[in-house]
């Protein structure tokens, strides 16, 4: 203790100088970090293909085969709008929680399979503070991610098929452009809420692995199996605690009258499910060795 | 690594453990819940005694249902539709005997092989065989008794077995709660109603549903009743009974051969009746007081069982209008009463026959289990249910590729008026229609009896056959809809209508879409008919009961038509002059009718609570705190480790109780062999593991996870790490904003420099060789010029001209009052690196101190020379020359105070050659020394060690 009361400046402050832990990994070179990698730009690139790709495939085939069926394939070729709601039918199953998994689930494994995971944190990057940037990026990404297929969608079956009123599968009804947008956003929102879901269980098992494509993979192989269970219908009530049995809820929303009940259920399932994988995943990174 | 790698794998393979748990687990909770609960089930000939005079004996062929066990239960009578027999009620029955209730079902007289004949649910027949079968069923050992005699019954039943039961309730007391589903209140009102008001004697003769019915009683002509399809009721069940029985009515009575065929099993009164209509085309007194003594509204007054009355919104015969009369007279009563409408109904459409069994069970268990209803009893039945319920088509579900259908509730049944009225305006001017002779051909609505056929598109969207015939037709129509308009009940419109003495029209409200099609909601008409209206009449009239919206954009059509198939109309022609006596049609709706309004479970707003509960747990749990007490220490000592310990999880003890300090301005060598835990300790001082025990203080500050004295350590550990799609300056730039640093003063070019990699710099890190991703690592180390710089075999993969300049770097960094930690294989570039040496061995601490002390006093020299034996001696004789011994290539001396010029010198005076003069390897032999076999664990290694402590630790 000879010197602790030495007065040096170094006394004075635990940390070098300048440092602030409130300053490290800013949210804005994260973003930069992770928007410059190949599989971030190949992954918007394919979601930015995806509606093309349909309406290319509408175009070749010839449209939908049964107009009479009142579905939404049916009438994906309806108008832009309608077409977007298809893209959100035909993405939100695995395409969009493999980009979401994608985003969540390799965000810290990849830094562990780097190794540049040990550097940030002997920066030092608090624990909790790297984990809290880490998520809002891939959470960020993950909502652009969700965001641009309908996006893209709309503007591509606007091209294709032109600008029409929504027309809600099943009912006759059409709705004006503003209602239309308003259900859509309506839709988008409920699908990022689901998708969390998927973004915590990756992001937990992004903080137990140091191999991405096992965190990715992980993820996406969970929600897989919950398919198959919610297919079970033997199951039956057991189904509501199953994360993809509210996948599809959002349907709701295109019905002559929204249903708000199963929406709001699986709001409620997929918050409990994030909270607490997220939770758990601070927690094990918190007492984690970092040993890759 | 293989640490590492094993615990991904185990982390999801865990993971998929679990998962597959979970999927047996479900399995095996499916297949118990699943697994059926017995019953068993027992059929039997119930004598009876009916007739005004009680003197008809008739046997009724019935089948008693019991659950398993020994105990007392409920019981339920389970009355089937007309034309059918028990058979079709089968599944409900074993339904509701698996829900714990004894279940009778019986084929009513004059079906099935029941005997005596059709009376129409009559008070003087039907009614007195169910009396008879109640009490029966208190004389049953496994039937709950209320009172001796009275059991604790409910009675259900669909159509005709629906009015049985409401009727039953009616005149038996000893009935407890009641299902009803799609009957009549007035049989009389729904064979021959009447929109614009006024008795059944004046109404419209609904001839399609009554020739119908009439047909399936006397040839069994098949069911109808209970739906089509869907309903799950066995149409099969009725004709072979029903057949069977024909034969036994001649035995009744003095029937001629054309009764027989005509009436087949009807009693001879109803049968005279139905002909006399059917042949006239209206009502006669004596029909219509022959059907009110089979309706329900007749002692609906009287009901004091709980009453749950399901009716179909598909359903040209019963409407929904029946069922709210039947509520409104239960309601005066206070009996408690709910009102459900489902998707089905006479003309087809979603049977929903699981929904409305589970709500047969759930009413039954409710008042037969639970609370038992007592006339008189406070607070009207408020349940705090919803007692009011709607299934609404919502639209598609592409998932199932059916309609998809909710349920909208309310508190309260408000009636067909609603508890709000909107007035649409309706436009169109008088018009003239005709009444086509003969009434042919008719405009259509529903084709009777087709059941699901008649309504292809579904409930709700209307059916492919209706049209109206042209001329007959006065059509008024509103603008396009600026809202949805939401229509729950019975619309009403005042018109005014000229023309003959009974003027019959049928009310018909569209739908029509934007682009002009025109969808008539459930396939309803309703009929209105006018004693006299020669010089004109205003009427109001109540149109078709129902539960619909229209959409905005869509124009609500109000047609009014001469003729419909369904129904009987005037035979001679006639022309009508029909124009809108009001702005425009009334539409009742319920706003507190709304789909899952109160169906949210408890779970959605405990459930996420919980998970808060949860996370919070996880968060505020298993914080391991760090060992050792915190505050500063000496702030001038960059490094102190006090009793560092490590164990990995699996088992290996890394660092064992480890004590280590470094001062300002030293090069700190962290010698070892491999799992010495050099790598241990430098991971532990950078906060990437937690140690078990002891401390780590870096200026005076004790250092754990993200601490921030670990700003002023710069790391290269274990190899590098950096972001390979980015280029080496990208990489430093990034990782300096990286890690809350102000941005300038990072002394870039000095440090590129020292990573000397030229161009290289701006390519992409994967490109790299080996070499220069391990300088750009140490650059990035370097970084800001930390005081501390901790650097892991930094020479490993360099090439000599690179060793040596990163030694001078090194050696220059230290010599700026700054601290250099480095571990290495290599013992000479310590040695000649390194101001001070820290020696491990298996977690501990063998040697520290300066390099000097480590290698012994003084630096000794080789000297290579052929004859070292000689040269030894000449060495030996030199004075204050130290220790001198013979190698085997030369001889190792301690030059003393001796110049190595003089040394040379005197070797060469002696005629030796000298081939070479170098330092000696003596950290090599010392660090052998110290790790060998002999010193290698155990405490003396350490004790016994030539080192101290490094000068000046702060103890």
């Amino acid at each position: 203790m000879t010197a602790a009361t030495g007065g040096s400046e170094a006394a004075s402050r635990a940390g070098a100088e300048g440092y602030s832990a409130r300053h490290t990994l800013p949210l804005k070179i994260e973003f930069i970090r992770q928007g410059r990698r190949r599989r971030t730009q190949i992954t918007f690139g394919l979601l930015l293909l995806l509606p093309w790709i349909l309406v290319g495939a509408f175009e070749l085939s010839g449209g939908p085969s049964n107009p009479q069926a009142p579905g939404l394939v049916t009438l994906a070729t309806a108008g832009g709008l309608n077409f977007a709601a298809f893209a959100f039918f035909a993405s939100a199953g695995f395409l969009l929680v493999v980009a979401v998994a994608l985003f969540c689930g390799d965000t810290v494994a990849t830094e562990a399979n780097w190794a540049s995971l040990r550097y940030l944190l002997a920066a030092p990057v608090p624990r909790a503070r790297l984990l809290r940037q880490k998520l809002i990026v891939a959470l960020a990404y993950s909502a652009v991610a969700v965001t641009v297929v309908p996006v893209m969608a709309l503007i591509a079956g606007t091209v294709a098929f032109g600008w029409h009123p929504l027309k809600l599968p099943g009912t006759g009804i059409e709705l004006a452009a503003g209602a239309a947008i308003g259900r859509l956003v309506i839709v988008l929102a409920y699908v990022l809420i689901i998708e969390l879901v998927v973004a915590g269980l990756a992001f937990v098992f992004s903080v137990s692995t140091d191999s991405p494509l096992g965190a990715v993979g992980g993820a996406v192989g969970v929600m897989i199996l919950s398919n198959i269970l919610d297919a079970i219908t033997a199951l039956g009530a057991w189904r509501r605690v199953l994360p993809t049995h509210w996948q599809f809820s959002w349907l709701n929303v295109l019905q002559s009258q929204i249903n708000w009940v199963p929406m709001i259920e699986g709001v409620a399932v997929s918050f409990c499910y994030t909270v607490i994988l997220i939770a758990l995943a601070f927690r094990r990174f918190r007492n984690k060795d970092i040993v890759s | 690594m293989r640490l590492r790698v094993g615990r991904g794998r185990r982390a999801v393979a865990a993971g998929i453990l679990v998962a597959i748990v979970l999927v047996i687990a479900a399995a095996v909770t499916v297949g118990v819940a699943s697994r059926p609960a017995p019953y068993h089930a027992t059929n039997l000939m119930i004598p009876v005694v009916d007739g005004p005079h009680n003197n008809q004996h008739v046997l009724l062929d019935t089948t008693f249902f019991t659950p398993a066990g020994t105990g007392r239960v409920p019981a339920i009578l389970l009355a089937h539709g007309f034309g059918e027999t028990k058979n079709a009620v089968r599944g409900q029955a074993i339904g509701l005997a698996r829900a714990g209730f004894a279940v009778l079902t019986w084929s009513a007289r004059g079906f099935g092989r029941s005997t005596g004949q059709i009376a129409l649910d009559s008070p003087q027949y039907e009614v007195k065989d169910v009396e008879q079968l109640i009490t029966w069923l208190a004389r049953q050992p496994r039937v709950l008794l209320d009172h001796p005699g009275d059991p604790r019954v409910g009675i259900a039943g669909a159509s005709y077995g629906g009015a049985i039961a409401l009727l039953a309730a009616g005149y038996d007391h000893r009935i407890d709660a009641v299902v009803p589903a799609i009957t009549w209140n007035n049989l009389a009102t729904a064979l021959f109603p009447n929109g614009a008001g006024g008795p059944a004697l004046n109404g419209v003769f609904k001839k399609q549903w009554a020739g119908l019915l009439f047909t399936q009683g006397s040839v069994g002509f098949g069911a109808v009743a209970g739906g089509s399809g869907s309903g799950g009721s066995g149409s099969g069940g009725g004709s072979p009974g029903a057949a069977g029985g024909a034969g036994s009515v001649g035995a009744g009575g003095p029937a001629s051969i054309v009764n027989r065929v005509e009436c087949g099993r009807f009693l001879p009164a109803i049968c005279a009746m139905y002909r006399q209509v059917a042949t006239l085309g209206h009502a006669t007194p004596q029909a219509v007081g022959l059907l009110n003594a089979s309706s329900p509204s007749t002692v609906a007054g009287r009901i004091t069982a709980p009453t749950l009355l399901i009716q179909g919104e598909n359903d040209s015969l019963f409407g929904l209008g029946q069922a709210a009369a039947t509520y409104r007279q239960i309601k005066r009563n206070g009996t408690p009463v709910d009102m459900v409408w489902f998707a089905g109904g006479h003309d087809g459409g979603n049977q929903q026959t699981s929904l409305t069994n589970a709500l047969a069970i759930e009413w039954f268990n409710r008042w037969l289990k639970h609370r038992p209803w007592r006339p008189g009893q406070s607070g009207n039945a408020n349940t705090g249910q919803p007692a009011f319920a709607v299934t609404r088509v919502l639209g598609f579900d592409p998932n199932s590729g059916t309609q998809s259908l909710g349920i909208a509730t309310a508190p309260s049944f408000p009636g067909l008026n609603g508890t709000r009225r909107t007035v649409i305006g309706l436009r169109g001017p008088a018009q003239y229609v005709v009444n086509p002779p003969g009434g042919a051909p008719p405009s259509m609505s529903v084709f009777p009896g087709l059941g699901s056929l008649g309504t292809l598109a579904g409930a709700g969207t209307g059916s492919p056959l209706t049209f109206d015939m042209p001329g007959q037709s006065a059509v008024f129509e509103s603008a396009p809809l600026r809202a949805p308009v939401q229509l729950t009940g019975a619309p009403t419109v005042r018109i005014r209508v000229t023309g003959p003495p009974g003027l019959t029209l049928f009310a018909k409200v569209y739908d029509v879409d934007q682009a002009g099609n025109a969808v008539l909601p459930y396939s309803l008409a309703e009929p209105l008919r006018v004693a006299q209206a020669s010089s004109g009449r205003v009427l109001t009239v109540r149109l078709p009961v129902m539960d619909y919206q229209f959409a905005a954009g869509h124009r609500i059509r109000l047609v009014l038509t001469t003729t419909d198939f369904a129904y009987a109309s005037p035979r001679p022609e006639a022309v009508y002059r029909v124009a809108l006596a009001s702005r425009g049609i009334t539409i009742p709706s319920d706003p507190a009718l709304v789909v899952g309004g109160t169906g949210l479970g408890w779970w959605v707003w405990v459930a996420p609570l919980a998970a808060l509960a949860v996370a919070a747990l996880l968060l505020l749990t298993g914080r391991r705190r760090a060992a050792g007490p915190a505050g500063p220490g000496d702030t001038e000592v960059p490094l102190e480790i006090v009793g560092l310990t490590k164990r990995y999880r699996d088992g290996q003890l890394a660092v064992d109780g480890l004590d280590l300090a470094v001062e300002r301005g030293q090069v700190l060598g962290l010698l070892g062999p491999n799992g010495a835990g050099k790598t241990t300790t430098l991971r532990a001082l950078m906060g990437l593991i937690r140690p078990d025990s002891g401390t780590i203080t870096i200026f005076g500050r004790q250092v754990s996870s993200g601490s921030a004295a670990l700003s002023r350590l710069g790391a290269f550990v274990e190899g590098p790490g950096f972001l390979p799609h980015l280029s080496g300056r990208a990489n430093l730039e990034l990782y300096w904003q990286s890690i809350g640093r102000p941005a300038a003063d990072p002394h870039l070019p000095e440090v590129l420099a020292i990573a000397g990699l030229g161009t290289a710099i701006d390519r992409k890190v994967r490109t790299y060789s080996r070499g220069m991703s391990q300088r750009l690592a140490i650059a990035q180390a370097m970084l800001g010029l930390p005081d501390l710089l901790v650097l892991d075999e930094p020479l490993n993969g360099l090439d000599p001209p690179q060793i040596r300049e990163m030694r001078d770097v090194l050696i220059d960094y230290a010599a700026g009052g700054r601290t250099v930690i480095l571990s290495s294989h290599m013992l000479a570039e310590v040695e000649q690196t390194c101001t001070h040496v820290v020696v491990m061995h298996s977690g501990r601490r063998i040697a520290a101190g300066p390099v000097e002390q480590i290698i012994g006093d003084g630096g000794a020299l080789l000297i290579g020379t052929g004859r070292p034996a000689d040269a030894a001696a000449v060495l030996a004789g030199l004075t204050g020359v130290g220790e001198v011994s013979v190698q085997s290539d030369g001889v190792l001396v301690h030059p003393g105070d001796v110049a190595v010029p003089d040394l040379v010198a005197a070797l060469v005076g002696a005629g030796l050659p000298v081939e070479r003069v170098a330092p000696s390897r003596r950290l090599e032999d010392a660090f052998l020394a110290l790790i060998g076999p002999d010193a290698a664990g155990g405490d003396a290694a350490d004790g016994g060690s030539p080192g101290r402590e490094p000068a000046g630790a702060a103890r």
